[in-house]
């Protein structure tokens, strides 16, 4: 028997989005500490390798009004991170932070504090969003220009990865006899002097049990692509098919050779729903009417407005695409939103075209684009499908989210992980204990490095 | 006749201890202190303890000698993690302790700051409380890089007063953003009402637009309104600079007098902040510090294990009075402030792995027996410490 590729897994809470059904009867509390325990704790009998939460600084508005018909409202992803730690012993822990809004000192200690308190569990999803919109939070206030903001994002964590690497492993000895605590009375100094921050002194965490907690990157442009295959242990992906997904690995390996660096130790996850059912009809039905739930006329229309940039309560859902050009200079229309439109004008022609073609209606476009809820069928075929995605090369596993919070998941760790395991695409023990071992990765050199010269 | 409000009783949470030598005692698992066992063993210390509170200190700069300057010291205990992670990593392994980690509030957003209080006041379901602190060290400015510091001046330097006295502005006007951020959603604000196809009623969820003589902040919070609606806001104040800070912003004030007549001059003179800031609502909870070192089991005194550590290395300094003594001369010391108007006193053990057993075993039976911590019912940091509880958001508007 040839060896199967292990598939990655992560658990997502769908935390301020359109594709959790709050109508749902079984819907729970989007906020309370019970529901992340409770996904938390179905992804670790899972067998899952890290739990994941998004982030958005700011609530989403329309045209400045507050959205109120999708979700929102989330706690703050670093002490739920630490709380998940305590009821939880081999899940990653893996939070997303904007490298736009915070300084690289207080990224370094949060996120190693985390990889304390977790016993290596941390992992730091790296974003970049960067609009006015959000910076009005902040007391800096201002904004990057789309351009800069990975000027930014690399020397943030380059940055962070120098305090990181300023206490060796061995510096704490502890030594009650001889009355020694540090080996050494400059442990953690650093500093960086660069485009982006000019600081130094001495970094307050000692070195945590992963040297270097896990690096996620998402976001697709050529140069998130370089910052991602350059720096980032794991990538975020929105590509799901199988196509796109072999095309986007083999443009992230190139890259990642290109930086020296062995493509395995960068790992590729795109985001993925399900829906399972008895049979197949039953599970597409389940799906249809998902579908339905998630696309009411007010998330159609802001859907297409944030690309269009426009309002669009004008036009009719039932009648054709709108034959008006997108507003690229208008100031945003829907705002808070991390959006990934590359092109506004080609997205829209593609679109109408698809309409031409298919004589659709807006409402019947906007159900083809949805991204729909992933994966769907009966227990084997969404198990053979995403395993057949991984062996295929289409990613190294999914991020999985469900569309009802918080129980959701317990369908898919009760009927499908027990298939991936039989087929040997999963493990069914944890064999480490930190997110790096999870995921197959080494320890960084620097720590290594560290380790064996102090 | 009976106190408007409970005798609030914590514990404040450092490293192995207070002194500076407390990691060498055999008690002491100095190897431990950066995980998250040894701190989930401190706290359930206290809570069996059934203190009302535990504060975990924090700083953006490592542990010191001096004030205001780093220092190459070799032994003493150098390090520490992020206490607003630690108390919620602590919190689901506890049921009733209030946990009020410290926040720097100079070089931290207070955008931030809300929303991790108010997770944590979600992941300890009503239990969470902020200790603010400002910053007036030059290492800590040139870690975080963005704000121009005097530098190495004297303390007394105009040039360094004028820095602080913008600092403690800055923080009240940080305060002030973080609690309107709590209120930014009303408590019913989300409605999930499928018949409008609306989750959330968006008339109910706040702009704060805060414009301050240092930042500006919009909002709403992205975390709906916390479960105690305002967490507890608490500071530690030796001056008359920081009194009006708390006076201003804070429900608790931590303060360390020396004596009796320090004592009462310290209540005098933050009541006077109050009425210079024109305080409204509920008066400042004004808590005495105390460091403690209690007699053992083991028939070693206070006194002594005060002297065997002093001799051990840096000799135990401190702002706060430091009793060293049996349970019931601590409890005499808290009996005398209690009397003297004080709601509360905040123990910071001499070394954390003796002295909090001692309190809970001896100190805190020994103040039920006289009377001046009684059992509560109440689960909430607010209810604990007798500040109002349920009270709607500023911008709810009242019900006819
Ligand atoms: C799969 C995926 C997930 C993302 N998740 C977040 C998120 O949780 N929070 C956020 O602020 N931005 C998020 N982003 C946005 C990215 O951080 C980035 O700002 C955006 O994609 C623009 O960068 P780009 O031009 O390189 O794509 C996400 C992007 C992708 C592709």
């Amino acid at each position: 028997m040839t060896t199967r590729k292990q598939i990655i897994l992560a658990a997502y809470v769908g935390g301020v989005n359109e594709h959790t059904a709050w109508e749902h009867p079984d819907a729970g509390s989007q906020i309370d500490f019970s529901t992340f325990r409770h996904v938390a704790q179905t992804a670790e009998r899972g067998r899952f390798d890290y739990f994941f939460l998004a982030e958005g600084l700011a609530l989403r508005a329309r045209d400045g009004r507050i959205f109120d018909h999708d979700i929102a409202g989330r706690p703050d992803t670093l002490p739920v991170l630490a709380a998940i730690a305590a009821v939880t012993e081999h899940l990653g822990l893996v939070g997303t932070l904007n490298a736009t809004f915070n300084e690289p000192y207080e990224l370094a200690r949060q996120i190693a504090s985390l990889d304390h308190l977790s016993g290596g569990r941390a992992g730091w999803n790296v974003v970049t969003s960067f609009d006015a919109y959000t910076g009005a939070n902040f007391r800096r206030g201002g904004f990057l220009p789309h351009a800069e903001r990975y000027v930014r994002a690399e020397e943030t964590v380059a940055t962070v990865r120098e305090l990181w690497d300023s206490w060796a492993a061995d510096a704490i000895a502890a030594d009650k006899d001889s009355g020694v605590f540090l080996r050494d009375g400059r442990a953690g100094e650093f500093s960086h002097h660069g485009s982006q921050f000019d600081i130094e002194g001495r970094f307050t965490v000692p070195r945590s049990p992963q040297g270097r907690p896990v690096i996620v990157q998402a976001g697709v442009s050529p140069q998130g692509r370089d910052f991602a295959a350059s720096t980032a242990d794991v990538i975020f992906s929105p590509y799901s098919k199988l196509a796109e997904g072999k095309a986007f690995s083999a443009d992230i390996a190139e890259r990642a050779v290109k930086f020296g660096r062995d493509p395995e130790h960068v790992k590729i996850l795109p985001s993925a729903g399900f829906v399972l059912g008895d049979t197949r009809e039953e599970a597409e039905e389940k799906a249809r009417h998902i579908l339905e739930q998630q696309l009411s006329d007010r998330t159609i229309q802001v859907t297409f407005e944030q690309v269009w940039n426009r309002d669009l309560s004008g036009y009719d859902l039932d009648g054709p695409v709108p034959d008006i050009d997108p507003d690229p200079e208008a100031p945003t229309f829907i705002q808070g939103r991390a959006f990934i439109f590359q092109d506004r004008f080609q997205t829209v022609r593609t679109w109408r075209e698809l309409a031409e073609q298919r004589g659709l209606t807006l409402r019947g476009l906007a159900h083809e684009v949805a991204r729909g809820p992933g994966y769907v069928g009966t227990p084997e075929q969404v198990a053979d499908q995403l395993d057949t995605f991984v062996q295929e090369g289409g990613a190294d596993g999914v991020v999985l989210g469900s569309h009802v919070v918080p129980s959701g998941l317990d369908e898919f760790v009760d009927r499908v992980v027990p298939l991936l395991q039989e087929r040997g695409s999963l493990r069914t023990e944890y064999s480490g204990s930190t997110l790096r071992d999870n995921l197959g990765l080494p320890l960084p050199d620097a720590a290594t490095h560290l380790a064996s010269t102090h | 006749m009976s106190t408007p409000h409970p005798f609030s009783l914590g514990v404040a949470l450092d490293g192995a201890g207070w002194h500076p030598s407390a990691w060498r005692e055999p008690s002491s698992h100095p190897a431990d202190l950066f995980t998250a066992a040894y701190w989930v063993d401190l706290v359930a210390t206290a809570e069996r303890a059934t203190l009302d509170f535990a504060t975990i200190e924090d700083s953006l700069a490592l542990q010191s000698e001096r004030f205001l300057v780093g220092d190459e010291r070799t032994d003493e205990v150098r390090g520490r993690l992020d206490a607003v992670l630690i108390a919620s990593r602590v919190a689901p392994s506890t049921s009733r302790i209030g946990l009020i980690p410290v926040a720097t509030v100079t070089h931290t957003e207070p955008f931030h700051v809300s929303k991790a209080i108010a997770t944590l006041d979600y992941v300890s379901e009503g239990r969470a409380g902020v200790q603010v602190k400002v910053s007036a060290r030059a290492d800590e400015a040139a870690h975080v890089g963005r704000r121009a510091h005097p530098g190495d001046v004297l303390v007394d330097d105009p040039a360094f007063r004028a820095f602080v006295d913008d600092a403690f502005e800055e923080a009240a006007d940080a305060v002030e953003v973080i609690r309107r951020l709590w209120d930014s959603w009303e408590d019913d604000a989300e409605i999930r009402d499928a018949a409008t196809d609306r989750f959330l009623d968006a008339d109910k969820v706040h702009a704060i637009d805060f414009e301050g003589r240092f930042f500006s902040v919009r909002g709403p919070s992205i975390t709906p309104r916390p479960p105690q609606g305002q967490p507890v806001v608490a500071a530690l104040a030796h001056a008359a600079v920081p009194y009006r800070l708390a006076a201003r912003a804070a429900d608790v004030v931590f303060v360390t007098p020396a004596d009796a007549v320090h004592a009462r001059a310290i209540l005098d003179e933050v009541r006077e902040a109050e009425r210079v800031v024109a305080r409204e609502g509920e008066p400042l909870r004004v808590i005495a510090d105390l460091v403690v070192l209690i007699d053992t089991p083991g028939g070693e005194t206070g006194p002594d294990r005060l002297a065997r550590l002093d001799a051990l290395g840096r000799p135990l300094a401190s702002d706060a009075r430091i009793v060293a003594g049996s349970a019931s001369t601590v409890a005499d010391v808290v009996d005398d402030l209690a009397a003297a108007g004080f709601a509360g006193v905040r123990l910071r053990p001499g070394v954390a792995t003796d002295d909090l057993p001692r309190i809970a075993d001896d100190l805190a039976p020994e103040l039920r027996r006289r009377g001046l911590i009684e059992p509560t019912t109440r689960t909430t940091l607010r209810g604990r410490l007798g500040l109002p509880e349920g009270f709607p958001s500023r911008y709810a508007t009242p019900v006819a």
